[in-house]
C-alpha cells in the first residue's frame, strides 16, 4: 500500500516526465503533449484493468519505450529541429511566446536606441568621420554599454535602489571622458578611447549577474556571456561589411556616392546596434548551442603551445636577442592577453569536478612557455627602459604585462598544485574570476589618472 | 512469436495507413487496433508511432488534426489523404508479391 507522502501522485510524476521530455530537443511542444495524451491514455486503461496508479504509471512510461531512442527517431525525422534552434517561437507554454515577444520588442527598442544615441552629438553640430572623431572614441561604450545594462537590468527583474547604483560608473565616465583637455591626437585620449569600456564592463557584468556576483558562478557565466558575445559580435560585423560593401557597389553602379551613408549611418549606428542584438542571441542561444569560445580554445591552445615552444628553442639555439623596437611591449601584451583568454575559456568550460587530464597538462605548458616568453621581453626591454623615457603608453603597457604576469603566475601555481592533486580545480576558477574587477580597476586608473599625470599629452 | 526489428519498421507503414482507412484515428487508438488485429504478436514500442505518423504526415499520406476528446485534452487526430490511398494501394500490391512469392515457394517445400 502506498501512501501519497511518501510517493508522487501520478500527476507530478506526468508532469516531471514531460520535463525530461521536454529537454530533448528534437521533440517540440506539441510532440510532448501528444506523446502525454498517450501516456495518459495508456495509463487510464491499466488502471481500469486494476493496476495501481503508480504501477500503471511504470508501465505506461515503459511501454512508451526510451527517451533516448525516443528522441532518436524524432530526431531522424526533424533533423531541421537540431539546427534551427536560435530565434524560434518557443514551444513550451503560451506565457513563455509573450515574455519573448516583450523581449523582442525590448531588444528592438533598445537596440535602436543605441543606433540613435551615436546620432545625438551630430544634433549639436559634431560630425561623425569629420574633425570630432576623437569625441566618438571616447565616448563610443557610452552611448550603447548603459542600454545593454538597462537590458540585463530588465531581464533579471529590477532590484530597486541597488540598480540605481549602476548609473554612477557611467556618470562618472562621461566626466571623465570629457572634462579632460586633452591635445590633439595625443596618447592618453587613445588610452582612455580604449579603456573606458574595459572599465565599464564591470558595471555591464554587474548587470548581468544580477544579485549574485559572488555565488552560483555568476562571474563565470558572465565571463562566457563576453566570450560568446565577442565572437557573435565579429559575425555580425562581418555582415555588416558585407551590407555595407553591396551598398556601396550598387549605388556606384547608378553613379551615386554612398560613402556618406555608410560613414555616417551604417557604420556607427550598426556598431551600437550590434552590441544589443549580439547580446540578446548569446541570451537567447545560451543553452541550445555549443558555446563557441570553448571550442575555440581547444583549438587553439595545443597551436599557440607549439608556437611558443618553437619560439623558445629558435631563442635559444640561436641567442639573438629580442629587437626592443617602440611596438614590442604592445606585443608580448597581446601574447598575454591572448593566453589569460585561452586559460579562462578553457577553465569556462571544464567540469570542475574531472579529474586532471592531458588537456590540463597542456594548458599548464601554455602558461609556463607563456611567462618565459614574456620574462625574457621584459629583461629586453626592462634593460632600454631608460632610453625610451616614462610615456603614458608605455606605463599603461608595463602595467597590463604586470597584471597579466601575476595573473599567469597564479594559474601556473594553481595548475601545477591541481595536477598534482593537491587541490581542486575550483581554486583556479575562483582565482580567475576573482582577478576580474583587477583588469577593470587598472583600465579606470589609466582613465581616470593617466591624463592629468602625464599632462594630456 | 515476436517481429524482428526490421520486419516492424517495414509493415509500419502499410499496418498505419491500413488502419487510417478504416477511419481517423488517434496514436494511442491506432496501437491498439494493431495489437487487437495481431492478437498481439505485432508489438511496437509505444513512442516509435509518433515519429512514423508526422514521417506519413511530412510525406503527404496522412493529415493530422488537433481536436478536444470528451476528457477535455486535445487529441492529435490523422486521417488518411487521396496520396495515402494510392500510397496503401502500391504498398498492398508490393507485400501481396511477397506473400504469393513466399507462399508459393514454402507450398512446393510442404509438398516436396
Amino acid at each position: 500500500m502506498t501512501t501519497p507522502a511518501d510517493r508522487l501522485t501520478v500527476e507530478e510524476q506526468i508532469a516531471q516526465w514531460r520535463v525530461y521530455l521536454r529537454r530533448r530537443r528534437a521533440i517540440r511542444g506539441p510532440d510532448v503533449e501528444e506523446l502525454e495524451g498517450h501516456l495518459r491514455d495508456q495509463v487510464a486503461v491499466l488502471t481500469d484493468a486494476g493496476l495501481e496508479a503508480d504501477e500503471a504509471f511504470l508501465v505506461a512510461v515503459k511501454r512508451m519505450g526510451s527517451l533516448d531512442a525516443l528522441s532518436r527517431e524524432f530526431a531522424r525525422e526533424h533533423s531541421e529541429r537540431l539546427w534551427k534552434q536560435l530565434i524560434v517561437a518557443p514551444d513550451d507554454a503560451d506565457e513563455a511566446g509573450t515574455s519573448t515577444r516583450a523581449e523582442t520588442l525590448v531588444v528592438l527598442g533598445l537596440s535602436v536606441a543605441a543606433a540613435l544615441a551615436i546620432k545625438v552629438p551630430v544634433l549639436f553640430g559634431l560630425r561623425i568621420g569629420g574633425g570630432d572623431g576623437p569625441f566618438f572614441a571616447r565616448n563610443a561604450s557610452l552611448f550603447v554599454l548603459p542600454l545593454l545594462t538597462v537590458y540585463f537590468i530588465w531581464k533579471r527583474g529590477s532590484g530597486g535602489v541597488r540598480d540605481l547604483w549602476l548609473a554612477l560608473p557611467f556618470a562618472a565616465a562621461a566626466v571623465f571622458a570629457n572634462v579632460f583637455p586633452f591635445h590633439t591626437g595625443s596618447d592618453t585620449e587613445a588610452l582612455t578611447a580604449l579603456h573606458l569600456p574595459i572599465a565599464l564592463w564591470l558595471a555591464v557584468g554587474f548587470a548581468y549577474v544580477g544579485t549574485h556576483w559572488f555565488a552560483d558562478g555568476g562571474r563565470m557565466d558572465f565571463v562566457r556571456f563576453s566570450g560568446e558575445l565577442g565572437i557573435y559580435y565579429v559575425l555580425i560585423a562581418l555582415g555588416g561589411g558585407v551590407l555595407t560593401g553591396f551598398t556601396m557597389m550598387m549605388f556606384r553602379a547608378i553613379e551615386m556616392d554612398a560613402g556618406w551613408l555608410a560613414e555616417r549611418w551604417l557604420i556607427p549606428c550598426g556598431a551600437m546596434g550590434a552590441v544589443i542584438v549580439g547580446s540578446w542571441l548569446v541570451e537567447a542561444k545560451q543553452s541550445v548551442v555549443e558555446n563557441m569560445a570553448p571550442v575555440l580554445t581547444r583549438l587553439f591552445t595545443p597551436l599557440f603551445t607549439v608556437l611558443l615552444l618553437v619560439f623558445l628553442a629558435t631563442l635559444a639555439w640561436t641567442g639573438s636577442p629580442i629587437n626592443v623596437e617602440r611596438e614590442v611591449l604592445i606585443g608580448f601584451d597581446l601574447l598575454l592577453v591572448l593566453v589569460v583568454g585561452l586559460v579562462l575559456y578553457a577553465v569556462s568550460a571544464r567540469d570542475p569536478q574531472a579529474p586532471p587530464d592531458f588537456f590540463d597538462g597542456l594548458q599548464l605548458l601554455l602558461v609556463v612557455s607563456a611567462l618565459a616568453v614574456d620574462a625574457v621581453a621584459l629583461a629586453a626591454i626592462g634593460a632600454r627602459i631608460s632610453e625610451f623615457g616614462f610615456t603614458p603608453n608605455r606605463v599603461a603597457a608595463i602595467g597590463e604585462n604586470i597584471i597579466l604576469l601575476v595573473n599567469l603566475a597564479g594559474s601556473a601555481w594553481l595548475y601545477g598544485r591541481f595536477l598534482r592533486r593537491r587541490a581542486p580545480f575550483r581554486i583556479l576558477e575562483q582565482w580567475q574570476v576573482a582577478y576580474l574587477p583587477v583588469y577593470s580597476a587598472w583600465a579606470a586608473l589609466v582613465v581616470v589618472m593617466f591624463p592629468p599625470v602625464f599632462g594630456y599629452r | 512469436m515476436d517481429l524482428g526489428k526490421d520486419l516492424v519498421a517495414a509493415s509500419a507503414t502499410p499496418l498505419v495507413l491500413s488502419i487510417l482507412a478504416e477511419g481517423d484515428s488517434y496514436g494511442y487508438a491506432i496501437i491498439k487496433r494493431v495489437t487487437a488485429l495481431s492478437g498481439g504478436h505485432v508489438q511496437w514500442t509505444d513512442g516509435m508511432l509518433y515519429p512514423v505518423l508526422h514521417r506519413l504526415e511530412r510525406q503527404g499520406h496522412v493529415a493530422a488534426r488537433w481536436r478536444a476528446s470528451n476528457s477535455g485534452r486535445r487529441r492529435k487526430y490523422y486521417r488518411i489523404t487521396r496520396g495515402g490511398r494510392a500510397q496503401l494501394k502500391a504498398q498492398r500490391q508490393q507485400w501481396q508479391v511477397v506473400d504469393n512469392t513466399l507462399r508459393g515457394i514454402w507450398l512446393k517445400a510442404r509438398t516436396a
